[in-house]
């Protein structure tokens, strides 16, 4: 598939302190992309690469398959974790005026406002002033101004915070309705739940580097510990425990068990399959429930970073 | 260039429209009027209100001098002895003045004094005094049995007429206007510098708090963001300049108009004046014109025009763009003050520097601090009027324009790593790391 971005080897120093130790990334179009790590790990030092505010110290950037220059910036928008409007200019105004910066004409720019503002139905904001919305209000409209020039990359950075559930989900439907259309979006958060809806790929910084990266599905198989967690329905819950405690790994699933349902999380060890197990349980119990524990990007994220030391 | 045209735009805009910014402009020169006409409405009053002022003359000798003037009426009650005149004075009148019998002229100073309920205005007690000085003086010419009339031929006014080498005539008239001429444009670029280079400081500021610094830097250079701030900024500072310029016009011709009136008026007092003396004092008054105008044609005003132009552009950006690092640097605006007198310092010096070097411009202090680049704007063109030789001029704008060139390069430097700094109460040390990201 064809990369809409490509990072090659990008290192950034601030005097002594490394901010991005040779990283590459490559978002192929179309597709959600996922920039995630800790705090202060350097996501935003690349993000500003991306978006031309600072220099890579070394290393190239391919927007669509082209070096990366300075009138691309109307092919990326930009949705910055520290956002904020002019105060006391009137929406309308601000947002024309962000508009015509990111090189749309007037005209243009006015049409597709009032578009995205019935939209948003949020016409009746047009001559108010930012310090007159609430905050969800002015992220709305940052949200609009993010996306008006219909850009080939979007970037958004903790996109969701400051709405509340409904908008967090209205701005959700419109990044994949965005990503349906055509664009690739590069989608940086802390919030993994909401990773795992929307992503499908992801790269891990850490440290200045980049410790991960790949398709979310694959790095989801990758990270399985062959755990299953089962479903047993049984009289005697500690006698088929103890039964299955003497050949498997076992411990107790979180979801509790309720009656005679027995909900345990077995893990298999080498040389041990899953239809060994079945038999081996179809024997003791009556099976209600199997699966494969796919560990959450939460927890490879928590384990990668471990590891990373 | 379309987006720098983009962003001045917004910028003057954003401070056209500011509130205090309109209230500002119109509200200053009507102030500035307010004001005028209240001090003159005050003069008018207090001149009009007439004192009238006792005597008591027990030396008799010096009542002649006692003549009303516009302001002030003279009583003589001397007859009524100075016990009498004081309960007298105290009921109707402002003041009594007792001069004491004396057998001697030379003592006929002594003892005089006034009495009154308030303090005594003290223009009235000088005029009283000088007065009573030219009185006692002439009194004793005449007991020495000199002539008055001779003596008063050997008074004479002196006026030394000066001119330079290349033989232009000058005057105190030129050199009062040329203090005037310079300290003017000195004095404005001062003014200038401040209140628009602090205003672009706190538009830095805002858009650093308000956190639109990124989203706007993700669409433009940093430095054409701060470039189109420095100008848009500028422009609206020349806007109300030139409104203040007009509207100090429209109101100077007004008041001539309305004031005009009574000088006309006060001209058919001079009509009253035999043929001979009105020819005089026309005369004297044209001549005065004419050099008036003469010292402004002999005032080098090309030079200043176009000086003026370079000095105010390089003295505010080389200042406007170290504002705007400042407030890239800071937070918020409580955290300017470190860097603040810094900037203030070379200002403040210059204007100082300025005045004094008004008194004597070719000094050397005056020709070091016109070639210091960060005063040079202000005392430059405070000494031009005076006529400074060309080497000069070229070198402090050569000076000039290297220093404006390096602190842009610097500002603009310190400007881009800043806004996007938060959190941080920036040291000197710091800055200095930021110029080499």
């Amino acid at each position: 598939m064809k990369n809409i971005l490509t990072v090659e080897n990008v290192c950034k120093k601030y005097g002594s302190f490394t901010a991005l130790n040779n990283v590459s990334i490559e978002v192929p179009e179309g597709s959600v992309f996922g920039l995630l790590g800790p705090n202060g790990a350097g996501k935003t030092s690349l993000i500003r690469i991306i978006n031309q505010i600072t220099l890579p110290d070394t290393g190239t950037i391919y927007l669509d398959g082209e070096k990366l220059q300075p009138h691309h910036i109307q092919n990326i928008g930009y949705l910055p974790e520290e956002r904020g409007l002019y105060k006391s200019m009137k929406v309308g105004e601000q947002a024309l005026y962000l508009a015509q910066l990111k090189g749309m004409s007037k005209a243009e720019a006015k049409k597709k406002l009032l578009y995205w503002f019935e939209k948003f139905e949020i016409t009746d904001w047009w001559g108010k002033k930012i310090q007159e919305l609430s905050k969800g209000m002015a992220q709305k409209v940052q949200f609009i101004v993010t996306v008006l020039h219909a850009p080939k990359l979007l970037i958004f950075d903790e996109p969701f915070s400051g709405f509340d559930p409904i908008n967090a989900n209205l701005i959700k439907d419109e990044i994949l309705q965005l990503r349906d259309e055509g664009a690739s979006i590069i989608f940086s958060t802390h919030r993994m739940e909401s990773v795992e809806e929307l992503c499908d790929n992801i790269a891990l910084i850490d440290k200045s580097n980049k410790i991960l990266d790949g398709k979310l599905n694959d790095i989801r198989q990758h990270y399985k510990t062959n755990q299953y967690e089962v479903g047993l329905l049984c009289a005697d819950k500690e006698a088929v425990f103890n039964q299955i405690n003497s050949k498997f790994i076992v411990e107790n699933s979180k979801s509790p068990s309720f009656n005679n349902d027995l909900r345990l999380l077995i893990s298999l060890q080498k040389g041990e399959t899953s239809s060994d197990m079945i038999q081996f349980l179809n024997n003791k119990a009556q099976i209600t429930h199997f699966t494969e524990v796919i560990p959450s990007v939460n927890d490879i994220f928590l384990k990668a970073v471990a590891n990373n030391g | 260039m379309d987006k720098l045209k983009l962003i001045i735009k917004r910028e003057f805009l954003a401070k056209v429209k500011n509130k205090s910014f309109i209230i500002l402009t119109i509200l200053s020169p009507l102030l500035m009027v307010g004001l005028f006409s209240l001090i003159i409405f005050l003069n008018e009053k207090n001149s009009e209100e007439i004192r009238t002022v006792a005597f008591v003359d027990e030396s008799h000798e010096l009542a002649s001098i006692f003549e009303d003037s516009k302001s002030t009426k003279y009583i003589d009650l001397t007859a009524l002895g100075l016990e009498e005149a004081r309960a007298k004075t105290k009921e109707f009148y402002y003041g009594l003045l007792y001069i004491p019998k004396n057998d001697s002229l030379v003592n006929l100073s002594k003892g005089i004094s006034f009495f009154s309920e308030d303090t005594p205005s003290l223009n009235l007690l000088s005029e009283i005094e000088n007065k009573l000085e030219k009185k006692i003086r002439d009194l004793k010419i005449e007991q020495l049995h000199f002539d008055i009339d001779k003596i008063k031929a050997t008074e004479t006014n002196v006026d030394i007429a000066t001119e330079n080498f290349s033989g232009e005539k000058s005057s105190k008239i030129g050199s009062l206007l040329r203090m005037a001429a310079g300290g003017g444009f000195g004095y404005l670029i001062f003014m200038f510098i401040i209140i628009y280079g602090t205003s672009v400081m706190r538009s830095v500021i805002e858009e650093k708090t308000s956190r639109i610094i990124e989203v706007i830097i993700s669409s433009v250079k940093p430095f054409q963001l701060m470039l189109g701030k420095i100008l848009g900024n500028a422009l609206a500072g020349v806007l109300q300049f030139i409104i203040w310029a007009i509207s100090a016009g429209l109101i100077l011709t007004a008041i001539t108009y309305i004031f005009g009136v009574e000088a006309a008026s006060s001209g058919s007092a001079m009509s009253k004046m035999n043929p001979e003396m009105l020819q005089q004092v026309q005369e004297t008054s044209a001549n005065d014109l004419q050099l008036v105008l003469q010292e402004i044609k002999n005032l080098p005003i090309l030079i200043m025009f176009f000086s003026f132009i370079i000095y105010f552009l390089g003295g505010y950006l080389i200042y406007s763009s170290i504002y705007a690092a400042i407030g890239a640097a800071v937070d918020s605006e409580t955290d300017t003050q470190q860097f603040m007198m810094p900037v203030l310092m070379p200002l403040i010096i210059a204007i100082y520097v300025g005045f004094s070097v008004i008194e004597n411009p070719h000094g050397s202090i005056a020709l070091g601090f016109s070639l210091f680049p960060l005063t040079s704007p202000i005392v430059m063109l405070m000494r031009i009027p005076f006529g400074v030789p060309w080497w000069q001029i070229v070198l402090s704008m050569f000076l000039l324009i290297i220093t404006f060139i390096a602190i842009v390069w610097f500002a603009a430097k310190i400007y881009r790593v800043g806004i996007l700094m938060y959190g941080k109460k920036p040291s000197y040390k710091e800055l200095y790391k930021w110029l080499k990201y």
